[in-house]
């Protein structure tokens, strides 16, 4: 039995998403929506194009119409940090500015996670785990309760407004079944995106973050990889260059289901509180 | 569409390196101001998906039917026959109005039946179905055979079984709430039941005021003045125990709804120790706790929404959590 309590019938894949080398071009976010006809969505959800202002990200978050985001940060940093990607520029190079722009680029997409809290709460048994140890919603299934929304510590699933039904990452459930790769990772210029066996893939990320560190790169780590995070790992895990919230990520995100028992206990402690409380009440009351 | 769209246009800019969080002024003499960083102050987590008034409502009639389904089984071996039956019709009215508030939320109403397709400890609605629908069933069941006069002993028994199944019905809906990543209910995860209990009493025994003659009413005066003491202690480990997130239930337009709850309250409270000999006061203290119950659901929910609008709550905690217990991420 795997650590998510599937049977091991094959190796669990998922991503390894290295943001050291995105470009930021997006192909990711329009083969997803291609292959898995995700409706067209601005921020605001309406299918108009919106303009947030944020650098270069219009899409802004994961929902779902979104089932990937890139985010866009740009940060002032010391010259010798600044890429220099060898761009034509007018007039003479200016080496002498003390700072200049660094551009952190990451590909976002639902995390497959061991402990899926979305998977956990849904009551319908809408959601559940594929072979491949992901975590899928079955449209069928799925009466739109909404339970999985607010449950998802990294704010991944969504209701879609208009269809009434949740919507995220499938880990292209059709694809993958078909020995294909996810349509974004196909899509990847620079394999930032790399889809793979989990235990491969946390063996490449280990040895690029080393790699990474012996550049002088040192603030590069991994985010999603510990099997002793609060969601037990995730399926889907990336490089980052930065701290997770600057990302949009949560530095510490648990499954709220791991709390669930002492909660249950509260609520049975509370609720015989009120059985006392009624019976108490009805002291000397008989007539 | 309901989607948060966070802190101004400055503060998103601003959010990009260090934030600071904006407290009130009054506030700011007395807690540091928390440092956090985001990616343009935008959401982690997604705002729960529920519809208002939908959910308040939800938790406001189920809580105010338990309570009652329990006085009402009490009443009728202690011969109260009016409380027993002022008990009954809230408990069948109350909860089949629950019902109705679920599943006019849901994304696919037609679907509500799928609510019980599986049964999962795991998921807190699950279970919270499984009491709804039993409940519900029996307390129409005594219901009707109240109305009719028919079947007198099965009602009698279905509404002992709901009563029964009452304190169950009056904190589950706590759990649902509180197993979520909208910190507000999750950090309140301690003291969100007790709350409830203590709510769903006064709303109970704020239903029984309204409807009881004065002969009769008052085991929901005691009832309503113990959930009253419940509701005080616990609103009051939320508005200052759990960190930086208990300013959502003190701030904004969930400050505002639970303290107008408070206020209420205590106003049924007081209204209801004067219950037993006037039934102005009755009604009164009936509608002011009704009132309360209303306000203090809405309440909690407001604070849950505002709590997941602002990174601030999210990242704030975990990072705290992190200086104690190290870190995950590598
Ligand atoms: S990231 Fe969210 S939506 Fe994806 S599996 Fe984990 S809990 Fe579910
Ligand atoms: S909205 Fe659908 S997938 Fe999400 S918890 Fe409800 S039934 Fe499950």
């Amino acid at each position: 039995m795997s650590e998510s309590g599937y049977a091991d019938t094959q190796p669990r894949m998922g991503f390894f998403t290295d943001t050291s080398v995105c470009i930021g071009c997006k192909a990711c976010e329009v083969a997803c929506k291609e292959w898995n006809l995700v409706p067209a969505s601005g921020s605001s959800g309406d299918g108009e194009m919106d303009l947030l202002g944020l650098s270069y990200d219009n899409t802004g978050d994961l929902g779902s119409n979104s089932w990937r985001h890139v985010a866009f940060i740009e940060q002032q940093v010391p010259a010798s940090r600044v890429d220099n990607l060898g761009m034509p520029t007018i007039g003479a190079p200016d080496q002498q500015d003390e700072t200049g722009v660094r551009w952190l680029m990451s590909s976002d997409v639902c995390k497959h996670c061991t402990h899926a809290a979305c998977l956990d709460v849904c009551p319908t048994g809408a959601l559940f785990r594929t072979e491949f140890d992901t975590v899928v919603v079955q449209p069928d299934i799925c009466n739109g309760c909404g339970y999985c929304v607010p449950a998802c510590p990294y704010g991944v699933i969504e209701k879609r407004e208009d269809d009434g039904r949740a919507f995220k990452c499938t880990l292209c459930y059709d694809r993958i079944g078909d020995g294909l790769e996810p349509a974004c990772a196909k899509a990847c210029p620079t394999e930032s995106i790399q889809y793979g066996e989990l235990d491969v893939l946390r063996l490449r990320a280990a040895e690029r973050k080393q790699e990474l560190h012996a550049d002088g790169v040192t603030e590069a780590r991994l985010y999603g990889e510990n099997p002793d995070d609060g969601v037990g790992g995730t399926g889907a895990f990336f490089l980052l260059l930065d701290e997770p919230e600057v990302y949009g990520l949560p530095p510490d995100p648990v499954v709220t289901t791991r709390d669930l028992p002492g909660m249950w206990r509260r609520a049975g402690a509370a609720a015989l509180g009120v059985a006392a409380a009624v019976v108490a009440s009805f002291v000397g009351a008989r007539r | 569409m309901s989607r948060a769209r966070g802190p101004d246009r400055d503060q998103q800019r601003s959010a990009q390196g260090t934030g600071r969080a904006q407290p009130s002024r009054r506030e700011r003499a007395m807690v540091e101001p928390a440092e956090f960083r985001s990616y343009y102050g935008r959401p982690i987590v997604k705002e729960p998906a529920w519809e208002q008034p939908d959910v308040p409502l939800y938790l406001f009639l189920g809580g105010a039917a338990g309570a009652s389904a329990s006085m009402a089984a009490m009443a009728r071996v202690s011969d109260l026959p009016r409380l027993a039956r002022a008990g009954t019709l809230v408990a069948a009215g109350g909860s089949l109005a629950s019902v109705a508030a679920l599943i006019h939320d849901l994304g696919r109403p037609e679907r509500f039946l799928y609510m019980l397709r599986v049964f999962k400890p795991t998921s807190p609605l699950s279970v919270g179905s499984w009491i709804l629908a039993p409940f519900s069933g029996l307390a129409t069941v005594s219901t009707v055979s109240l109305l009719t006069g028919k079947l007198r002993p099965i009602g009698t028994l279905a509404g002992n079984a709901a009563g029964l199944l009452g304190p169950a019905m009056c904190t589950y809906t706590a759990v649902l709430l509180a197993d979520t990543a909208t910190p507000a209910w999750h950090e309140g995860r301690r003291e969100l039941p007790v709350l409830f209990a203590g709510s769903a009493a006064t709303s109970g025994a704020g239903a029984a005021l309204l409807l009881v003659p004065t002969r009769e009413v008052a085991p929901a005066r005691n009832l309503g003045l113990a959930g009253a003491a419940a509701e005080v202690v616990a609103e009051h480990r939320l508005e200052h125990n759990l960190g930086v997130v208990s300013e959502t239930y003190r701030h904004g337009r969930a400050g505002t709804l639970l303290k107008a709850g408070k206020a209420l309250t205590a106003v049924g409270a007081g209204l209801s120790l004067l219950s037993t000999r006037s039934r102005v006061a009755s009604v009164a203290a009936g509608a002011a706790y009704l009132a309360a119950g209303v306000c203090t659901r809405f309440g909690v929910y407001t604070a849950g929404v505002a709590s997941s609008r602002d990174p601030k709550y999210t990242v704030v905690p975990q990072r705290e959590r992190m200086a104690q217990h190290g870190s995950a991420v590598q």
